[in-house]
């Protein structure tokens, strides 16, 4: 039987830094040029003109360095990373394992003390390692190219977005061709991304079964459409069986599709982005391929196209020459310039590689059969509880994550799914309201992965279902959770009047006044 | 893979996988994929290397390709541009290795409390170098935070049409291109060739009613220090349109921050803050502001605030103005936002506060006594100018050769011989300035290294052979 933790998370009560500050303390000391140096050109900062030196200095803490170590790590002990808890409840997102010997490569100088416009000679390690995770992509998912530039996935579409642009552009339809279609359960900046490139963006809604409406496709694809940016399986976790037609009728219209593959962590080695017709896909290499989150990155959103498109790639893309060297290709006919600078996140591109290396062909697909298995284990202990629901397609099979819905229990009890989620981080786990907009009422999205096993699934549910029996016999504990967190329920009403609003400490003592409550 | 259990796959336990089978009265995971019609499915093994399952061996492996890597910690490098070698504090890699803040992501105020309140000082701290209110947690780099601070100026002006000074990083610059393509015009302003700052006749005639932003960074991508930013804001504001800055945050202890001069949105990036370079992994772009609704109602990116809880004492944080946000909105929110560079920022405020006040003047004093003693050390050299600009600098400058007969390519190969990562050549990206190439010094940089580029600079330009000793 899975045991429910009597958790409680560090609490430091933790001042802000500039609370913490005594004058003449110090942190580090910055090295000083030589006395040579020194008496050939003096103090150097004279060499400006008088009204460019800056005569204050920043007005910075003045702290003691194990002071300021002591400061981070306490924030870091009020921070629940995926290292700590059974991560299932951040839907979408694919929190999974990352295994720690890669750290040990990004940290390497081998790797992280690299320039990026080192001469290719000297970067020969670097530069293979990308090339190969571009030849591992490209057998996943059936494109033929790919570029890691993009700093993430909204970065990555941005780059489709582009990507579809410059292609109608080449052909002179850019000003005629001026929407792009998406679908509601769709990443948000689908959306945002494709308005960014000057798109009108038509959303497709879903139909009774939460996939998006065929029809609703058909009757908007027009000589207007530039492309589609679509997710499949979307945040339900259900596989539109039809994506194929999905992509045939955009492209019958003329318009370009660009598969949405932030999260594929359900189908890898199972079923590819080329055989469902899509001209572009990406890969988050921070989801899927386990380059840790970081709290919200660096990241990569690996970037594939086909043949016919990989000449509008961002520049440079990593190439192998006929002498079995590695070079930067600067010189693409159509490329789109340039979507991030550089060559991307390399620790993520490090760690995507030794990941796959890791686990190889077989290995990939055992990832995705039991990231599905266990999501479908977790939908059928979730529709269990007493007040959860799954909206939609009511007996099928689902596959990476399914976005469930606390209405019922709303009803019964008043609890909402942001009550839900507070009172559980008392029992040391996170849960997730998704995105909005709230199509499904009171909602929350689950995502198991592959990295959990079957007890630590267990312990989640005996989570949910402690929280769910309080919710029916105690709801106020429920709603004024959290209790044993790392602080108590804040008041929001500052966040979103200006005049009360402060983003930085500066900003909270010219409205608020320097001198501290309590 | 079906006779071995994996150990970052728990569940492919035979037994388990089977209970769980069971429990969901499924009779295989192929049997979960029943949505997947039969011509998607890809039925075949995928075609990647044999595996390296042992930790040892996968070990050997990646780390003998890495191996193939020169770095700059073994070279001396010269290379800036965007990405520069500093002195990272231990305690930045201490922390930004912490499990809690490296493997979190998106938790709720409260379970990942620590990660609001440690991107809020970072948010506060980059607000004291940069003497303005509102700063974002970052995006993906410096392109993209001048990208939104010129879509941001443009909205809130309601303008389409934004000069940017000709100085400015080509590889920012193919980033802002796109970045505003087809939504702004970009028209780019010309420099002095004497000093490398902004043209304000050719300002002045650009500039119009229909001008959102004027952009130019400083120090500039080629080196020099623009002395005129105040010139610059008036004629800007003269005409309605916003001063966008772009500034390195390393220089700011002794530079006075663009909010001074008049700027209204400073962006740039952090990679200098304690970050290593990471092939250029190590960026985050910022923009800062002053508090004033019309200017935060724009930010398309998250901006933590403090707040109070319901236990007096107590600190809060939480989103400001989230419904700005494509989260909240979609395509009706402001440009998008996603993840980007989080855990730069927590190890730049860690860096920030270490340094303090003290430490950001020594910083920034060294780095310029280094880099104007390498200027006059390579001006020693027959035929080199060092700098190229009649200007104060930073830490970047152009190194112009032309006088020497040599190429920048020729010169690169001979000091790589040596060990050395030669500046960035520039004669691609600006013809103009003939072989000329962008050298950056800073705080790392020691006074033999320095002499070591000398020494071997003086053989290149000659083309002879080096007896001196290589790095």
């Amino acid at each position: 039987m899975a045991r429910v933790r009597e958790f409680h998370q560090a609490r430091w009560n933790e001042p802000v830094i500039f609370e913490l500050s005594t004058p003449g303390e110090r942190g580090i000391v910055a090295s000083e040029a030589e006395q040579d140096i020194q008496k050939r050109v003096g103090d150097g900062v004279s060499r400006l003109p008088d009204k460019m030196i800056r005569r204050d200095a920043p007005a910075l803490p003045e702290v003691s360095q194990m002071r300021v170590l002591k400061h981070y790590l306490h924030l870091s002990q009020g921070t629940l990373g995926a290292d700590f808890n059974v991560d299932v409840g951040q839907g979408t997102c694919t929190m999974k394992y990352s295994p720690k010997v890669n750290e040990t490569f990004v940290r390497s100088p081998e790797a992280s003390e690299l320039h990026p416009t080192q001469d290719d000679a000297t970067v020969q390690g670097a530069l293979e390692i990308m090339y190969s995770l571009d030849l591992f992509l490209r057998e996943i998912s059936g494109m033929d190219k790919f570029s890691f530039q993009p700093g993430g996935g909204s970065s990555a579409i941005l780059a489709m977005a582009s990507i579809i642009r410059a292609y109608h552009e080449v052909r002179g339809e850019a000003d005629t061709r001026d929407e792009i279609i998406t679908t509601i359960f769709s990443h948000p900046s689908d959306a945002a991304a494709a308005k960014v490139k000057g798109y009108k963006v038509i959303t497709i809604r879903e139909d009774e079964d939460g996939l998006p409406d065929f029809e609703a496709l058909a009757g908007a694809v027009s000589k207007r459409t530039a492309g589609l940016l679509i997710t499949n399986p979307e945040d339900t976790g259900i596989f539109n069986s039809r994506i194929a037609q999905f992509t045939a009728v955009v492209r019958q219209v003329g318009g370009i599709s660009g598969y949405d593959q932030a999260n594929a962590n359900g189908i890898l080695g199972i079923t590819r982005a080329r055989e469902a017709g899509f001209d572009m896909c990406f890969f988050n290499l921070h989801k899927t391929f386990s380059s840790p989150h970081g709290c919200g990155g660096p990241a990569c959103g690996a970037l594939g196209v086909t043949s016919d498109l990989a000449s509008y790639l961002p520049t440079p893309v990593a190439e192998k020459t006929d002498a079995g060297t590695y070079r930067l290709n600067h010189d693409l006919p159509h490329s789109i310039g340039k979507i991030r600078c550089f060559h991307g996140v390399f620790p993520a591109v490090l760690r995507a590689y030794a990941w796959i290396m890791s686990l190889g062909a077989a290995g990939l697909e055992e990832v995705a059969r039991i990231a599905v298995l266990n999501n479908n284990y977790m939908l059928k202990r979730v529709t269990e509880l007493e007040g959860a629901g799954a909206p939609y397609a009511v007996g099928r099979r689902r596959i990476e994550q399914v976005r469930y819905s606390w209405e019922q229990l709303y009803r019964d009890t008043g609890v909402t799914s942001e009550d839900v989620t507070r009172r559980l981080a008392d029992y040391g786990c996170h849960l997730w309201q998704s995105h909005h907009p709230f199509i499904v009422p009171q909602p929350f999205t689950i995502e198991p992965t592959e990295s959990y096993s079957k007890d630590e699934l267990d312990e989640y549910i005996a989570c949910l279902e402690r929280v769910v029996t309080e919710a029916y016999t105690n709801p106020e504990i429920v709603k004024t959770a959290p209790h044993r967190s790392v602080v108590h329920r804040t008041d929001d009403s500052w966040f979103d009047d200006p005049a009360k609003w402060a983003i930085t400490w500066r900003a909270y003592l010219k409205k608020h006044g320097c001198e501290r409550e309590g | 893979m079906s006779d071995m259990v994996h150990p970052y796959i728990p569940n492919s336990v035979p037994q388990v996988k089977q209970e769980m089978l069971r429990a969901i009265g499924a009779p295989s995971t192929e049997d979960l994929y029943s949505d997947i019609p039969e011509e998607l499915r890809f039925r075949r093994m995928m075609n990647l290397p044999q595996p390296i399952a042992a930790e040892c061996d996968l070990v050997r492996h990646v780390m003998g390709i890495l191996g193939k890597n020169q770095t700059c910690e073994e070279n001396i490098s010269f290379l800036g541009g965007g990405c520069a070698r500093h002195y990272v504090p231990a305690i930045c890699d201490e922390i930004n290795g912490r499990s809690e803040f490296l493997t979190a992501y998106a938790g709720e105020p409260y379970e990942d409390h620590g990660r609001f309140q440690a991107l809020f000082e970072y948010q506060s701290l980059m607000a004291e170098v940069l003497d303005v209110d509102v700063v974002n947690v970052p995006t993906y780099d410096w392109g993209q935070a001048a990208s939104t601070a010129l879509r941001m100026a443009s909205r809130i002006v309601g303008r389409n049409t934004v000069l940017v000074s000709d100085t400015v990083s080509p590889e920012r610059l193919a980033v802002m291109t796109n970045y505003c393509t087809p939504a702004l015009r970009i028209v780019p302003v010309a420099h002095s060739r004497a000093t490398g700052m902004m043209d304000l006749a050719d300002l002045g005639r650009k500039i119009s009613g229909d001008t959102a932003a004027v952009y130019f960074e400083n120090p500039s991508f080629l080196g020099p220090i623009e002395t005129e930013g105040e010139a610059i804001a008036e004629i800007a504001h003269q005409c309605g349109a916003l001063l966008i800055v772009g500034a390195d945050p390393a220089s700011l202890g002794v530079m006075v921050p663009p909010a001074r001069y008049g700027c209204d949105l400073v962006c740039g990036d952090i990679q200098p803050l304690g970050i290593h370079m990471h092939y250029g992994g190590g960026l985050g772009g910022f923009i800062g502001c002053r508090d004033e609704e019309r200017f935060v109602m724009e930010y398309p990116f998250r901006l933590f605030g403090i707040a109070r809880t319901s236990v007096p004492g107590e600190w809060g944080f939480g989103d400001v103005a989230y419904d700005r946000t494509s989260f909240a909105q979609r395509e009706e929110g402001r440009e998008f936002v996603g993840t980007a560079a989080a855990l730069w920022a927590i190890t730049a405020g860690v860096y920030l506060s270490l340094m303090g006040p003290k430490g950001m003047r020594e910083l920034g004093t060294t780095i310029m006594q280094k880099s104007q003693y390498a200027m006059a050390r390579l001006s020693d050299i027959p035929g080199v100018k060092a700098p190229a600009f009649d200007a104060p600098h930073f830490k970047e400058f152009v190194v112009d050769f032309s006088g020497t007969g040599r190429t920048v390519r020729q010169i690169n190969e001979h000091l790589l011989a040596h060990g050395i990562f030669g500046g960035q050549d520039l004669s691609g990206d600006f013809p103009e300035l003939g072989q000329s190439a962008l050298y950056c010094v800073t705080e790392l940089h020691t006074q033999e290294q320095l002499e070591c580029l000398a020494d071997a600079l003086g053989c290149a330009v000659k083309g002879d052979e080096c007896h001196g000793e290589g790095a």
